[in-house]
């Protein structure tokens, strides 16, 4: 009897080996014929394309209205929800009301004493007291949300952008944790009835993943600048980091700018020039 | 004492692993028709021949999704010589693009085979936007 | 093995059922968090992880405690824990449960959790904190159940369970340290970001762990037949001291350090936990408390008279544990997100319903504490007469 079942057991293991590794054999097999006809994926010819996007915000020509306005298309742009918003009451009957603290953002105004806490400053020149400091994801090169990401949902493009794959995030929110800039949104339920209108050009978030700015990945695959650069009045400017003749990397070279949280030695691509 | 808990037991158990099979009996189990759209009609291609599409579209999806998202790569080159914008929802040239109907293409067959596939979640339909 | 766990008393099945019903009604929660998402919980933007984390880190100790028995019994030959090794490993097996149901219990997407698994990312923290908790669960069960099965048959425990047991030391000290490595490694948290946190989890692990248990054998020689021994006992009460005593001098260290430097961004956080800061101060009271507690459970377990009195222990051993409690799991998630790297700060208060999830998960641990426990000392009834 023992025997017999030590048998049947082996037998049945063995099995399941060989029909776990049928799809391998089958995807080796598939690979060596056919190649010429098998189909690309590419860019598309209109792209942006970057060796690493970076971002230059003129705090010198930023005001509130530019800065409103910069916050509004980016919402607007990324489906991002608003929690202000009164949803639909027909299409969405008996939500529970949203709880502030827990909203989104992917492009935000800051005070001074809040986007730079550690350069705070007694006597700070008076106009930077006031000014409307725009912070967002910083891009950064050694991203600590790629790092402690455990299903690599997050992840660092080729390109310098720091993207989320919102089909795999679990949403642990460790990336959350390991932000240095407060940079990621987390969603506490379903954001589709707080976007006042949907941009079908994106798609909306489901409840349970992580979120943030991706650089609208997307407008630079068609050839368009994002969305915060259009609304901008100038003020934003995004490019080549790595290329010296990009129109970032001239503004850089003539002016003084500073980067957030500069000592961590995450690197930022987002420049303040003062 | 135990035979007849035995024979209870199979009973039972065989009923539960049929379920399927007695829950559906004297229902109506024709395929549903799905619709082409006019665009679509007259398009007379897609991505993948009929029968492929039918059997793969799902895990042609998935590869899409990580090429746009994860490499960057949004433009699709068929076998058939055709070029796609890798989007099921975004744009002229999007599945949904072209199947503009999500009720009468993809809907009937999903609710035919009980799947619902959570796409539809985020990739809202340009016709649940104007709605 | 399994059957004597459904032969009990009236009493037995009476737990059993209390349990099971605050199971059902937990369950009836999550299906709402399930359904509509964390919004029911406090989490916010700014405190991003809340009391399921939080009592997730404080149970890795209690699990990684269970070593404080394995390693004397085993490598030193130390008879009197001879009786209550199985009780160490069995309560790290509902530990570790509780553990991972609580880990299931925070995630946004928990039907995508087996991305983990999928997409394997070393560089992650948690991939390695779900390897060792998997391991360590793993090798206590094996081990905890191959050891009774040997004693309920009066003979020597298979050989192949020795090496096993000399791995889940490391093990055991593994999966606390990797726990402190989630936080310890993020750069702009300065509560966490010190290289005393490891050291720190394991103390207070080491006191909350025996803690528990010197209560738990309390409770199984008032119910059951099974006397897990006063030496025993007593032992374990100097290990918890010990322990205790490392853990404040860890924080005091802690302390010295970041109020010595004055570095702002490692200030803030035990300004707020202490003292409050711009008027927000919700866990002042408990940080204190938490304090208190501790230095109250040092002092009796420092005084003989105080810890060989069979009355006092119990008592010193459930202010330690509730004072350990608010110290890592309150104080240690909390403390680590308020102020917000902006420098905001959004204090953080568990919603009802994120606390009878809680409750649930409790109840499932203490559920499968009360089964493990029920076998393990009716074996030893069994074999002894």
């Amino acid at each position: 009897m023992i025997h017999s079942r030590r048998s049947f057991i082996k037998a049945a293991g063995v099995s399941v080996l060989a029909i776990g590794a049928a799809p391998a054999i089958k995807a080796v097999a598939a690979s060596g014929s056919g190649a010429a006809s098998l189909p690309s994926k590419t860019r598309r010819p209109e792209a942006f394309s970057a060796k690493r996007w970076g971002m230059a915000i003129d705090c010198r020509r930023m005001n509130g209205d530019i800065a409103g306005n910069i916050v509004k298309a980016c919402r607007k742009a990324n489906n991002v929800p608003d929690f202000s918003h009164k949803p639909d009451e027909d299409k969405y009957p008996g939500l529970r009301p949203p709880k502030k603290d827990q909203e989104l953002k992917w492009i935000w105004e800051e005070s001074y004493h809040h986007a730079f806490p550690e350069m705070e400053d007694e006597f700070l020149a008076d106009k930077f007291k006031s000014m409307p400091f725009l912070v967002t994801c910083n891009h950064c090169k050694n991203a600590p949300c790629v790092q402690a990401c455990p299903t690599r949902a997050t992840f660092k493009r080729e390109d310098g952008v720091v993207m989320m794959d919102f089909h795999r995030c679990i949403g642990c929110r460790f990336c959350m944790a390991a932000c240095p800039f407060g940079a990621r949104s987390f969603n506490f339920r379903d954001p589709k009835p707080f976007i006042p209108e949907i941009n079908p050009d994106f798609p909306t978030r489901s409840k349970g993943v992580v979120e943030k700015c991706n650089l609208c990945a997307g407008r630079l695959a068609k050839g368009l600048q994002p969305a915060c650069v259009e609304a901008s009045e100038g003020t934003i400017v995004v490019g080549d980091l790595e290329d010296p003749g990009s129109e970032i990397r001239a503004l850089l070279k003539e002016n003084y700018a500073i980067r957030r949280k500069q000592e961590l030695g995450t690197e930022p691509s987002v420049y303040y020039i003062m | 004492m135990s035979k007849n808990a035995i024979i209870a037991g199979l009973v039972v158990f065989v009923a539960t692993a049929l379920f399927p099979f007695w829950f559906n009996i004297g229902g109506s189990n024709a395929a549903p028709e799905i619709e082409l759209s006019e665009r679509a009609k007259a398009a007379r291609y897609c991505v993948l021949e009929k029968y492929d599409m039918r059997a793969e579209h799902m895990s042609l999806l998935d590869e899409w999704r990580d090429s746009v998202v994860r490499d960057a790569d949004r433009l699709y080159k068929g076998t058939n010589g055709k070029s796609f914008n890798m989007s099921l929802s975004t744009g002229e040239d999007s599945c949904l693009g072209c199947h503009t109907d999500k009720e009468k293409f993809c809907d009937r067959c999903h609710n035919f085979v009980s799947v619902a596939p959570y796409c539809w979640e985020c990739h809202t339909t340009p016709e649940e936007v104007t709605r | 093995m399994l059957e004597i766990a459904i032969k009990g008393s009236k009493k037995y099945w009476i737990w059993l059922g209390a349990l099971l019903t605050v199971m059902a009604v937990a369950f009836a929660v999550y299906i709402d968090q399930f359904v509509n998402g964390l919004m029911i919980t406090g989490m916010s933007r700014d405190v991003s992880w809340g009391f399921y984390i939080a009592n997730f880190t404080f149970l890795v100790g209690v699990a990684a405690g269970g070593v404080m028995v394995v390693i004397p019994y085993y490598l030193h030959d130390y008879e009197k824990f001879h009786r209550i090794t199985i009780l160490g490993e069995f309560l790290a097996v509902a530990s570790l449960i509780m553990c991972l149901m609580f880990i299931v219990a925070d995630l946004g997407q928990p039907t995508r959790m087996l991305n983990v698994l999928l997409y394997p990312t070393p560089n992650s923290m948690l991939f390695w904190d779900m390897c060792v908790l998997n391991g360590y669960l793993f090798l206590n069960i094996v081990i905890g159940w191959k050891v009774l099965e040997a004693e309920r048959n009066q003979v020597r425990p298979p050989d192949w369970t020795k090496p096993l047991i000399y791995i889940s030391i490391p093990f055991a000290i593994g999966i606390h340290t990797v726990t402190a490595y989630l936080y310890c490694g993020l750069p702009g948290r300065g509560f966490w970001m010190t290289a005393i946190l490891a050291p720190r989890f394991l103390a207070s692990a080491f006191a909350a762990g025996p803690a528990f248990l010197i209560l738990l054998c309390y409770i199984v020689k008032r119910f059951t037949k099974f006397d897990p021994g006063w030496e025993a006992i007593q032992t374990l009460s100097k290990i918890v001291c010990y322990a205790l005593i490392a853990n404040v001098f860890f924080f005091l260290c802690e302390v010295f350090v970041v109020f010595y430097s004055k570095i702002p961004g490692h200030m803030s956080h035990i300004q707020y936990l202490f003292f409050g800061l711009y008027g927000h101060g919700a866990l002042v009271p408990w940080m204190w408390t938490s304090m208190i507690l501790m230095f109250t459970g040092i002092g009796l377990l420092i005084v003989p008279k105080f810890r060989n009195n069979e009355t006092i222990l119990p008592f010193t051993c459930i202010l330690i544990f509730i004072g350990t409690w608010i110290d890592k799991s309150l104080g240690m998630i909390s403390g680590g997100f308020v102020p917000s790297p902006l420098h905001h700060v959004t204090e953080y208060v568990p919603t009802f319903q994120e606390v009878l999830i809680s409750l649930g998960v409790l109840a499932t641990g203490l559920l499968i504490l009360t089964v493990l426990f029920k076998l393990a000392t009716t074996v030893k009834e069994e074999v002894r007469g």
